[in-house]
């Protein structure tokens, strides 16, 4: 039997389950759900990279959310872009800076990238909360909608708020994730697993270590914020929660659940720490709590996160 | 003038709780090569749990012991449960670690105490004392003097005692320091311990005059780390000098600028002290060994 490659097979997988989830809904809110699930599934891919493949950390990278979000808020009012050129120019401003926080500190150990990204999420929030009278400060801001809806009806295709962004989002994460494992089987991505494994070895053989880890943060930068725009449009409401240090804690957890080496296991972790709250109300509650402790216990017990441990294991089943 | 002296008070007295939350992360960054991004929460138990046992009946002064002891006994914990067992994983899962740790903390600050912002009296009263053309709190004197005695106090331990010095050995080469007796795993013991206790002492004699509340913790972590990378990972005592001096900083910017922008000081710091002198003012180069 003609084995399918690792890429196709995560791409096929993914589709598959983009389409046939919503035979098993019980209700339309579950493509909200769904939705949900695809955009937080976006940024972690955006973490894979980072982390799973350079080997980085980031703990402000829901400011490069807030930063795509809130582009998608204030572009369309200030400057009368329509909000998908507003979410191009989060991309663009979210990059920039990712560009100019991450140059002088990726020549450095990986301690302080993650120091001055905590930092740099805190700024961003910080910013998000204070300027009112541009950003609407902690009671937030609409958002305006994006109109590719109403485009379709045009065209004949009418279907509801929920499904239109279930499958818009699908379709974002399937092109996310696409690209994410094009970049894994380039020469970049497999000088970036390099690094990862050991930078002086990756550095001897004439790697450009510090300029790969750059376009690893900046691409992730870029993956965070089209998933915050994404989020903005979405809800058509935006909060700076969504820069705040928690949303960053979530997208690393997410991506060490399921595994951070894999962009399939980063998207599940990411579909489960996204539904527990929707099952589970009191959540909430102790979402710290759990946050905090899957954070340890993935890295003391399983640090390849849950998808691969579980691959392995069935593998080595087969042999 | 007497304006800029009222500054310099304020920013020596947060930059004094820098300092120590700056020696805390560098005992242990010495001993095992960790970054303790938990640091911050030792600072938070340290005031939590003096004003919950200060509620309960407790003295003070007795208070604040169980409060350091407690605190020394969680970071112990942290060590065995969290750190060890990791022992030799890739510097991305100990950071990961640590903050899970930290997220945790207050996670379970939340739960155990409460989400309310809490205070308890000043050591020795809220008279202030007029010094030149400015007033100064006793409690800032009780803070700045509690920083330079700790530091005072880790001088003599490090340099004078033999356990001290078994510490330094450890931090310069592990397997040296196991070669020739030293038992490495008590010397990371103490360290968490006295890393711990130090953070949570500065959560004890800064709460009368910063407050505390579950979620402050990641805020002295930032500003702590900031601080000892400006005076160079590592060192002691820039992790002294560079505590003060973010205070400062942080102080004058609250005066002179925006006291809401103050918070980002701490952060333009780290940056400018990467771009500028990654070393720090009192680092020596690294190299790192394959």
């Amino acid at each position: 039997m003609p084995r399918l490659s690792a890429k196709s097979a995560t791409l096929l997988v993914l589709a598959a389950l983009v389409v046939v989830s919503p035979l098993f809904f019980p209700s339309g809110y579950y493509y909200r759900v769904g939705a949900l699930i695809f955009v937080n599934g976006l940024a972690v891919t955006g973490i894979v990279i980072l982390t799973g493949y350079a080997g980085q950390i980031s703990l402000g990278h829901a400011g490069f959310a807030g930063i795509g979000g809130y582009a998608c808020a204030l572009a369309p009012v200030h400057l009368g872009l329509p909000p998908a050129l507003a979410a191009v120019l989060g991309v663009l401003i979210s990059g920039a800076l990712a560009y100019l926080v991450g140059r002088p500190i990726l020549r450095l150990k990986g301690y302080y990238l993650a120091v001055a990204t905590l930092g740099f999420g805190i700024l961003v929030s910080m910013v998000l909360n204070n300027e009112r009278q541009l950003t609407g400060g902690p009671d937030g801001i609409i958002v305006p909608d994006l109109g590719l809806r109403g485009l379709l009806k045009d065209w004949g295709l009418n279907i509801s708020n929920g499904e239109f962004w279930y499958f818009f989002c699908g379709i974002a994460l399937l092109i996310g994730a696409w690209i994410a494992l094009n970049l894994r089987q380039s020469p970049t991505g497999r000088a970036l697993r390099a690094l990862h494994g050991s930078e002086i070895a990756a550095q001897t053989v004439g790697i450009d270590v510090a300029r790969l880890k750059l376009q690893a943060f900046v691409i992730s930068a870029v993956y965070a914020s089209v998933a915050g725009s994404l989020l903005a449009l979405q809800n058509k409401f935006i909060t700076p929660d969504v820069a705040g240090f928690m949303h960053s804690i979530e997208m690393v957890t997410m991506a060490v659940l399921g595994g951070a080496g894999s962009v399939l296991g980063a998207i599940l972790g990411a579909g489960v720490l996204t539904l527990l709250p929707q099952v589970l109300t009191v959540f909430a509650e102790f979402e710290q709590l759990v946050l905090g402790l899957v954070m340890m216990l993935m890295m003391i017990f399983l640090r390849e996160g849950l998808l691969p441990s579980l691959l392995r294991k069935l593998r080595g089943r087969d042999e | 003038m007497s304006e800029l002296l009222q500054f310099l008070f304020s920013g020596l007295t947060v930059g004094a709780v820098y300092a120590l939350v700056a020696l805390g992360f560098t005992i242990i960054y010495n001993a095992s090569d960790v970054v303790n991004f938990a640091q911050g929460e030792f600072v938070m138990l340290g005031g939590m749990i003096t004003w919950f046992a200060y509620q309960a009946g407790l003295p003070l002064p007795l208070a604040a012991l169980v409060a350091i002891l407690a605190t020394a006994a969680l970071g112990v914990t942290l060590n065995k449960l969290a750190i060890e067992p990791a022992r030799g994983a890739p510097v991305v899962s100990l950071i990961i670690i640590t903050i899970g740790a930290s997220v945790f903390i207050q996670g379970a600050a939340q739960q155990v105490f409460d989400k309310q912002i809490h205070s308890f009296p000043a050591f020795s009263g809220d008279t202030p004392l007029r010094v030149l053309e400015a007033t100064i709190q006793p409690q800032s004197l009780w803070v700045i003097g509690g920083a330079l005695v700790v530091f005072v106090g880790l001088w003599l331990f490090f340099t004078r005692t033999l356990i001290g010095r078994a510490v330094l050995a450890t931090s310069n080469n592990r397997l040296a320091a196991q070669l020739v007796g030293i038992n490495t795993n008590f010397v990371m013991t103490l360290s968490f311990a006295l890393s711990a206790g130090i953070g949570a002492l500065a959560g004890v004699l800064a709460t009368p005059i910063t407050l505390t509340a579950y979620n402050v913790g990641i805020g002295f972590a930032l500003k702590g780390f900031a601080g000892a990378m400006l005076g160079g990972m590592g060192n002691p005592k820039g992790a002294l000098v560079g505590g003060f001096l973010i205070g400062l900083i942080e102080a004058l910017t609250a005066g002179y600028l925006s006291s809401t922008y103050k918070e980002a000081v701490a952060f333009v710091v780290i940056l400018l002290v990467l771009f500028f002198m990654p070393q720090g003012l009192f680092g020596s180069k690294s190299t790192e060994r394959v």
